[in-house]
């Protein structure tokens, strides 16, 4: 199959950044459009031009690493999926194919398509976890937690932590990711006794690090490859409000 | 020069090593510890874990990754499970069978007392992840639920639908996450490790480059963990992350260190086929599969029709047939080799006939789609994406890839290497899972090592470091900084015409064939006559853009195959004189009439330890041999029929 590329090409952050014209000829379907950029890149360094900078690791859904807006949707068009998942039989001959880096403001940037989300670790870093030193905890089975409260707690814990939502959202919000952290945690007994402050501390450094608010449009969850619903930011929104409420109480 | 190697463990019986051990370890005081500094590269189940409980502990961590975020780390994408000797299904399971096993399914090449204590923290390793909010499969009951795995007869795995790796990495990343919000751990993501420094023969710290900037920086520390994985790679296909690499370990075997084993690859059975020239990475079908799926390729040589057209009778379940008692469930090691018999008998089904069928019709049938979509929605739906294939009405197509890597840099007991302070954690160390790996153990190795075994071990080393730290001044660290640079300077100096990936590929195919599944003498000096060819032309032919000051992918990806043209050479040379074969390591030379490995107890129970001496033909490197001490069990004929 052959396709044209516009790949959005930035040096740096200070630079100034536009997109660039590539041909994609001569490749299989069952290439993944990772592989395809690889084949482009190949070429690019061979005909002695620098290649496209762009991130991926696993290849297979699950890391989170790689961060392609492809014709304007996060990951391309083959939702559920990342964007290494996506295969080129997906796309039409000779079709034209724009790629951007994810956009949201607090994702800074750094090449071509690669852009730094190191902002969603400090929102987990602000409560998005259980204190249990290691070595302190009871046995296993001891604490029984019903089977319906677990499956929840892994929808929402199947979060990859790629950025989409953020990405795809017109407010740059990250609610659909800080739900799910604080969902798969609130719906867990090891999760309780700290889910006050976890959420208070956990929505106070979204709002620091510049994500945006919800105004309900999910395209966060029309764009996420782990599905992560996104009723969870409704489980969010009381999670907060409860909070709120024990807070202002002395709770 | 390096004298008999100690291997450290503690004396006593095999159950009361590891607690007699903790009862008269050092101790560093709580005072002490802040004054102490740990440097861990590698942020995945072993060094996440080990990082956020040493902070825990009040060291003063710096945790390294290359990746953009520590979330990230390849243990994300472990599938299957974690194996514990918790025995919740009253199926018989202790800590001695979970050691037998993993004793037995390494073919008796791995040390008791190592796998002895990993056995033995299984459990705790479940009770902690549980308490950080694991969501791990339950039954209705509230309690946890369990499957069996590849190559046990017990059910101890415990797994979070088919993401385990994920959620266990998750748990250990908001653990370290905690530690660093706390000031306890300091992150340095998109950070690569690109030499260890020695002073007075002891690690004492690293030599980074930040892969956003370009930036190489000194760090110094009391204690060097290296928990940066395995070096399948190599390869350059297999199921491993594309950023996975040998590089850290490598660096650390050229100031000193002993490499282990490094011809023990694990080949995982159940992987997509290769599809095409233009892939970059396999993708693995988790071995769970194999609880329910059942493994067939046509009796018939070239037997094209499509799967549902071929009559039962028609059809060879190998495995059923080879291995009664434990059919689809046989290890790794014997379901790959068997799957690469079939196929180059030429039974092998899909394009070029590389791939064998795995089968759900039956289960279907039996349990229904309902149940079987449940336990394995998201492996199906990966296979549909990739294949473009509806395993729920034909059956899955499969092959052997690469997928794990059992050796790794040589540690005693304290999982300490050869060199004074420098720790090898998880898969990068080559202790415990002997010359092949069972389903569930890797997850398990690297949270005993990082949340249990290494805060008992390390305090051992540290107690005698307090105050001893260099600076970045010494000239160790200028020393190996320029290294680095020059280095660096002289792979973009090359500005040849031929990509990075295009050397990779070319090393991959060559081990593949001739390092892979099946190993012969010829093949494999044949391997050492052409790597270092290939190596030449890298330096000669090899063209990477761009600078050393900016974000340049194709040098990190330089650096790394520089460093896989000279690890190749190393594992050629462990698999040649490994003339016997064992778990993964099968040597054409050396098997039984039936096809089976042949071990050779008398010349080969040991583990091979080997030194840098230079490269190359110019100085070998020298062999070191830790003879491997059975006291507990009986070195027995692995079979599985």
């Amino acid at each position: 199959m052959n396709f044209k590329l516009r790949v959005w090409r930035q040096k740096t952050g200070a630079a100034k950044g536009k997109l660039a014209d590539y041909p994609a000829n001569d490749v299989s379907p069952d290439t993944s459009f990772l592989e395809m950029l690889d084949l482009v890149n190949d070429r690019l360094i061979e005909g002695g031009e620098e290649p496209i900078a762009f991130e991926s690791d696993c290849r297979e859904g699950i890391c989170g690493t790689c961060c392609l807006t492809i014709n304007g949707e996060a990951h391309g068009p083959d939702h559920p999926g990342a964007a290494c998942q996506l295969y080129m039989r997906r796309f039409k001959e000779g079709e034209t194919i724009t790629v951007e880096p994810f956009r949201a403001k607090p994702f800074r940037f750094v090449k071509d398509l690669v852009v730094n989300r190191s902002a969603l670790d400090r929102i987990v870093q602000a409560g998005g976890f259980v204190s249990a030193r290691s070595g302190s905890a009871p046995e296993a089975n001891s604490i029984p937690v019903p089977k319906q409260n677990a499956d929840r707690a892994m929808e929402a814990a199947a979060c990859i932590g790629c950025g989409a939502c953020a990405a795809a959202c017109p407010n740059a919000s990250a609610m659909l990711f800080t739900s799910a952290k604080v969902s798969h945690l609130a719906l867990l007994p090891q999760g309780d006794p700290e889910r006050t402050n976890r959420v208070l501390n956990m929505v106070s450094v979204m709002d620091e690090e510049g994500f945006g608010n919800c105004t309900n449009t999910y395209e966060c969850e029309a764009v996420c490859p782990a599905e992560i619903s996104a009723s969870f930011i409704a489980k969010l929104n009381r999670e907060y409000a409860v909070a709120t409420l024990r807070k202002k109480l002395g709770g | 020069m390096i004298g008999t190697l100690e291997s450290r463990i503690p004396s006593g019986p095999l159950d009361k090593k590891w607690s007699s051990y903790k009862d008269h370890a050092r101790l560093v005081s709580p005072a002490n510890r802040r004054k102490l500094d740990v440097i861990v590269v590698g942020s995945g189940l072993a060094g996440g874990s080990a990082a956020a409980t040493l902070g825990e502990q009040g060291y003063n961590v710096k945790c390294f990754c290359f990746q953009d975020s520590p979330r990230r780390a390849h243990s994300i994408a472990a599938q299957g499970g974690i194996n514990a000797a918790k025995n919740y299904q009253n199926d018989g399971d202790s800590v001695f069978r979970l050691f037998y096993d993993t004793i037995k399914g390494g073919d008796f090449r791995s040390r008791e007392a190592n796998v002895y204590r990993l056995a033995e923290v299984s459990n705790s390793i479940i009770d902690q992840c549980v308490e950080q909010g694991v969501p791990f499969a339950r039954e209705y009951g509230g309690l946890l639920a369990n499957r069996s795995f590849g190559g046990a007869q017990v059910s101890r795995t415990f797994y979070a639908r088919g993401q385990t790796g994920q959620q266990l990495l998750l748990g250990c990343y908001q653990a370290l996450c905690r530690q660093i919000a706390a000031g306890t751990v300091k992150m340095f993501p998109h950070t690569e490790m690109l030499d260890v420094v020695l002073v007075d023969g002891h690690a004492k710290g690293i030599i980074t480059r930040n892969l956003e900037t370009g930036d190489i920086h000194a760090h110094a520390s009391d204690a060097v963990v290296l928990a940066t994985g395995g070096y399948g790679n190599v390869f350059y296909l297999s199921t491993n992350a594309r950023g996975s690499n040998v590089t850290a370990t490598y660096r650390a075997y050229r100031k000193g260190a002993l490499f282990a084993n490094p011809c023990y690859t694990q080949i995982h059975p159940t992987c997509i086929p290769v599809s095409g020239q233009h892939q970059s990475k396999l993708t693995l079908m988790s071995e769970s599969l194999r609880n329910d799926g059942r493994v067939w390729v046509p009796n018939k040589q070239g037997d094209t029709r499509s799967p549902e057209q071929i009559p039962e009778e028609e059809r060879d379940y190998y495995l059923e047939r080879k291995y009664p008692s434990f059919g689809n469930l046989a290890p790794r090691d014997i379901s790959s080799r068997s799957a690469k018999e079939a196929c180059d008998d030429g039974r092998g089904v899909g394009p070029g006939g590389r791939g064998v069928f795995l089968d759900f019709a039956d289960a279907i049938n039996r349990l229904g789609e309902t149940t079987i979509r449940e336990r394995y929605g998201n492996l199906f739906d990966i296979y549909e994406k990739i294949t473009g294939e509806d395993a729920y009405n034909r059956p899955m197509r499969i092959y052997p890839a690469v997928h794990y890597t059992m050796g790794g840099l040589w540690v005693d007991y304290n999982l300490m290497s050869n060199v004074p302070g420098l720790h090898v954690i998880g898969e990068a160390n080559f202790s415990d899972h002997g010359a092949n790996r069972l389903g569930a153990s890797a997850l398990m190795q690297g949270l005993a090592d990082g949340y249990f075994v290494l805060p008992y071990t390390l305090p051992t080393y540290l107690a005698g470091q307090i105050g001893k730290r260099p600076t970045v001044d010494h000239p160790e660290f200028h020393k190996a900084e320029t290294g680095v640079r020059e280095r660096i300077s002289k792979m973009i100096g090359v500005n040849g015409t031929r990509s990075v990936d295009s050397f990779h590929r070319e090393l991959g195919l060559l081990l593949w064939d001739k390092c892979g599944m099946a190993r012969n003498a010829a093949g494999l000096r044949e391997a050492l006559r052409k790597i270092p060819e290939i190596r030449g032309r890298f330096w000669r032919e090899v063209r990477v853009p761009g600078s050393g000051e900016e974000f340049n992918q194709s040098l990190e990806r330089a650096g790394r195959v520089a460093d896989y043209l000279e690890f190749a050479e190393l594992m050629c040379t462990d698999a040649l004189e490994r003339d016997e074969s064992c778990g993964g390591h099968f040597r054409e030379e050396h098997q039984t009439p039936d096809g089976e490995a042949l071990r050779d107890d008398v010349n080969f129970a040991s583990a091979f330890a080997w030194e840098f001496q230079g490269n190359g033909t110019i100085a070998p490197p020298k062999l070191h041999r830790e003879p491997l001490e059975f006291e507990t069990l009986e070195l027995a004929q692995r079979s599985y029929k």
